[in-house]
């Protein structure tokens, strides 16, 4: 594994290597094990070792980017090159800013005055560092044996992880992350049926896949013989996952970059009440269930923003350049607070920034899954979504499938499994229809990042068409 | 490199792998865009690795490395062993292999033109003249290009004998131009949305593609979308333009016809198939008129399946998979291939790079051309009332791969036989094997593009590669169009 020590010493190889005005150095990589199984056997298993050491260059409002998996002398001279003769070829970027330095990167106190300075929390876990192929194996072990108890076929994965992420430039900004990561995702097939569970956490402990593997087979079971529903508009219980896949389809547009592209839907809507009173929304990478590292791709420290505040889009997030540029821009009156939030992309690019830490806020009155089942005449409830596509970016519209455990409630019970129904939907209209929430929780999913976030249920959630099984 | 790959095969048969394959590539790749007048991104990559496949007491493991030394060689061959051992403790079979003959082989793309010898300066050029050919129709709020070129270079060596080298080179282009008015952001794309066209070719490709000469006509189409009318809901006769047939075939053909996700191996990600093994010479999968391969030799063309063996030392092959409308074949590897009766690989195991695991992957799925001459205006010509639709907007498919909702960016009313009108937001829906048995007409073979792919997602980890899809203007009937603006 690379250190912070031994990648330092790699920065001032290329610092001497290095003929441009300014040079910033991205280093990432790490060990990642993947332990994947199916039809009740592993049938994958991978392991892989990697470090990426990636040289900008920058010459006076021209920057270039190269990047190489060898740290040799001789590779490290050709990538220094590499990135100087990119740049050196470009136009020059008025808006191109000098890097920043360790002064600027940190940014103001991360947190309210309430709050005092937050701190990111520890997020290596030795003992998830150096779990063996055959302790993922075991715990493999246990979820055939769970599946076979149920007469189930089971197919998923269990991966851990141990990775760093580092930044330095020769303004004398240095940073360093250190992670590690389990996950387990776990699929229950029956004969006309399926259920399925993921969790991931920094820590292997904390998770637990005999119960992960139970509640995947209890959804299994329970839709088993599925009925088939007319399309129309439904009442809905999104389970987390499914929460997280659809909602953050719109996360890409909480970007100044985005809003001077004109192409966000929240163009000319900052400020607005766009979603209901009971909507508030932060990125927090400090967030005790969150995950990553606290820096952008400048080694910028990442803020804590409000995004939504009780159904109003608040703000959105910047890199340093797209602030200045908003600063200039026709929009700067009507974009809400503008300033480098710490949410850039490595340099150069195109889309600019985007929060990645999302968390949602506790509703006033939460309730359990069971007690939204309860409540509920008559729904849908929904494991998980699948294949989500933007049909329309403005009102955004989303396209996908329900997936792996759709059931009809009826009279506040589960009644039956359903057969999958494709929705199209608008995310406005959507969060706009929100009557009540689940305390949230770190979630994931397979289409969008992991969140910390509630279940939801929903009125008139909006399914167009019905599929076969 | 053989050296290398035999330090990891020595350790791995002394460990006590039955079997064992080294693959160390090395990969290198330009990327360059623009946005609205300026460079958006800017940068070159290389990565150079190698990783070991093993079988140890009937069951797999995989190791890779970026260390070519020979002490982290062989310690991730000895790992790759270890992770077998680990995989077998929970096995209900051991894994069959088809037989495979060596081969000492090589191989590299037909090119005309190295991409990487072009300079920076000539290519960005390029695409500030497409940039301002964009911006300068009036509406236009955003533009982008880019340009992407990729050169991959392989040596397979395995325990059975086989030695291949292989190069392989990728060329990529496209660009978009955003028109934003009032609440409705529209967009259009050349050649094709997501990246445009990409092929194993060339920088000739980038002189073919004519990017500069068509980028006034699509940004203009883009503003002209806020004056087009929504495009009706209903049942219509559509015809799909080629590159929106080529996704139509990755989503609704292409994947269905893996044999690792019919097997249930992709079930927890990517999803299982509605393909399961008794279809196999019995399904009626499309009309009589519906012909598809699964072809990765040269011959078929540069697309982006084109090899000449795959990462487990396959030769490239063509395999039938409709045959006049009957399906007749899936894509298969040595290990699936006995689960349909067959003694020998389709070869189809492909691995995004050096540090990931072979998979069954799409090669070139392509629907034939028809056999008799049939242009694009000759089939808008004989259709009373349909819906043509041009370049995909969005795409979404069930985890078994029966229904499907695809959006396009441009759609053309038909009355007979003529444009009568553009429409805007134009979408259709349906049932996979409904869909390409209601095909009435292919136009032939001057009208048919090999599309690349280049972002098809899959495997956990997830590994995207690139594939091909041959396809000419086609007509279907009675389709849903519009259900994606149902209610909504």
């Amino acid at each position: 594994m690379l250190t912070q020590d031994i990648a330092a010493d790699i920065f001032d190889r290329v610092k001497k290597l290095s003929s441009s005005d300014e040079v910033e150095v991205f280093l990432t990589g790490g060990r990642f094990s993947l332990t994947r199984f199916a039809n009740n056997t592993i049938h994958q298993n991978v392991a892989e070792e990697n470090h990426t050491i990636s040289v900008r260059a920058a010459f006076g409002g021209r920057t270039a980017r190269a990047s190489s998996n060898k740290f040799d002398d001789e590779s490290l001279r050709r990538v220094v090159e590499a990135s100087e003769s990119l740049a050196r070829v470009q136009h020059p970027d008025p808006d191109l800013l000098p890097m920043p330095d360790a002064r600027e990167a940190a940014g103001k106190a991360n947190g309210t005055a309430d709050e005092g300075v937050r701190v990111t929390p520890s997020r290596h876990f030795a003992s998830t560092a150096e779990t063996t192929p055959e302790l993922r194996a075991e715990g493999v072990q246990h979820i055939v044996t769970v599946a076979d108890r149920h007469k189930l076929t089971t197919a998923g994965t269990y991966s851990s992880n141990e990775w760093v992420e580092g930044i330095f430039n020769s303004r004398g900004l240095h940073r360093w992350h250190r992670q590690t990561s389990a996950e387990i995702s776990i699929t229950m097939i029956g004969g006309d049926s399926s259920g399925w569970q993921k969790a991931n956490s920094p820590d292997a402990a904390n998770l637990n896949p005999l119960a992960l593997a139970e509640t995947a087979a209890k959804k299994a079971a329970d839709s088993a013989q599925p009925i088939e529903l007319a399309p129309g508009k439904y009442t809905v219980i999104l389970e987390p996952a499914a929460v997280l896949d659809i909602v953050g389809f719109m996360f890409w547009d909480y970007s100044g970059t985005s809003i001077l592209d004109q192409r966000s839907f929240l163009t000319d809507r900052i400020g607005t009440k766009l979603f209901g009173d009971n909507i508030t929304v932060w990125d927090d990478v400090n967030h005790p269930l969150q995950s990553g590292s606290p820096f952008d791709g400048e080694g910028m420290t990442r803020q804590r923003i409000p995004l939504i505040e009780n159904g109003v889009v608040t703000r959105v997030v910047y890199a340093r350049a797209t602030a200045a540029r908003m600063n200039r821009s026709e929009y700067k009156e009507s974009a809400g607070p503008i300033d480098p939030t710490g949410h850039g992309f490595l340099l150069p690019n195109e889309t600019g920034e985007m929060p990645v830490n999302i968390v949602f806020a506790a509703p006033r009155d939460p309730q359990t899954l069971e007690q939204m089942i309860a409540s509920t005449e008559r729904g849908v409830l929904v494991t998980r979504l699948w294949y989500i596509r933007e049909v329309e970016p403005y009102e955004k519209i989303c396209t996908g499938m329900t997936r792996d455990g759709t059931f009809l409630i009826e009279n506040g019970r589960v009644k039956n499994g359903i057969r999958n129904f494709r929705f199209n939907e608008s995310l406005i209209h959507m969060l706009s229809n929100v009557t009540t929430m689940s305390l949230p929780a770190r979630s994931s999913g397979e289409e969008s990042m992991d969140m910390v976030v509630p279940a939801m249920k929903i009125d008139e959630f909006n399914f167009t068409e019905v599929t076969r099984f | 490199m053989q050296q290398i790959a035999n330090w990891a095969l020595n350790i791995a048969a002394l460990r006590g792998a039955t079997y064992a394959d080294a693959r160390i590539v090395a990969q290198r790749s330009r990327a360059l865009t623009t946005k609205n007048g300026k460079v958006g991104s800017a940068s070159d990559s290389e990565s150079v690795g190698m990783s070991v496949r093993v079988l140890a007491d009937g069951a797999w493991g995989f190791a890779a490395s970026e260390n070519l030394s020979r002490a982290a060689v062989e310690a991730t061959a000895a790992h790759a062993v270890e992770i077998a051992r680990a995989s077998a403790r929970v096995k209900l079979h051991d894994v069959q292999m088809a037989p495979e003959k060596s081969v000492t082989a090589e191989w590299a793309t037909p090119y005309q033109i190295d991409p990487f010898s072009i300079s920076v300066e000539h290519n960005i050029d390029l695409l500030l003249k497409i940039d301002s050919e964009l911006r300068g129709v009036e509406g236009v709020t955003l533009a982008e290009t880019n340009l992407n070129f990729n050169r991959e270079e392989s040596w397979f060596v395995s325990s059975e004998g086989s030695d291949i080298h292989q190069t392989k080179y990728t060329t990529g282009a496209g660009y978009a131009a955003y028109a934003f008015a009032g609440n409705e952001i529209q967009k259009r794309s050349y050649p094709t949305s997501y990246g445009g066209q990409w092929q194993n070719k060339g920088y000739e490709l980038i002189e073919e593609l004519k990017l500069l000469e068509n980028a006034r006509r699509i940004a203009e189409e883009a503003v002209a979308l806020h004056r087009a009318d929504q495009c009706p809901e209903g049942t219509f006769d559509i015809i799909l333009e080629s590159s929106q047939l080529g996704l139509q075939i990755h989503e609704s053909v292409g994947h269905p016809i893996e044999l690792d996700r019919v097997l249930g191996m992709e079930a927890n990600f990517a999803g299982t198939s509605f393909l399961t093994l008794d279809k196999l010479r019995h399904l009626r999968y499309g009309s009589d008129l519906v012909n598809v391969v699964a072809d990765a030799r040269q011959e078929h063309g540069p697309g982006l399946g084109t090899f000449g063996y795959d990462d487990e030392g396959v030769p490239a092959q063509c395999t039938n998979i409709i045959t006049n409308g009957l399906f007749t074949g899936y894509l298969s590897s040595r290990e699936t291939a006995h689960t349909i009766g067959e003694n020998r690989s389709g070869g189809t195991l492909r691995a995004e790079g050096w540090n990931r695991l072979p998979m069954i992957r799409m090669t070139n799925i392509s629907l034939h051309p028809g056999e008799r001459p049939l242009s694009l205006e000759q089939l808008i010509a004989s259709t009373d009332h349909g819906i043509l639709m041009e370049t995909n907007r969005s795409w979404s498919i069930d985890d078994k791969r029966y229904n499907f909702q695809f959006g396009c960016e441009i759609g053309w009313e038909i009355k007979n036989g003529r444009r009568a009108r553009m429409v805007k937001n134009p979408s259709y829906s349906g049932i996979t094997t409904e869909f390409w048995n209601s095909l009435d007409a292919i136009c032939s073979r001057d009208e048919w593009t090999l599309w690349g792919t280049p972002n098809c997602g899959k495997g956990q980890p997830q590994q995207v590669m690139g594939t091909g899809h041959g396809a000419a203007p086609s007509r279907f009937r009675k389709i849903r169009v519009g259900s994606a603006f149902k209610n909504s």
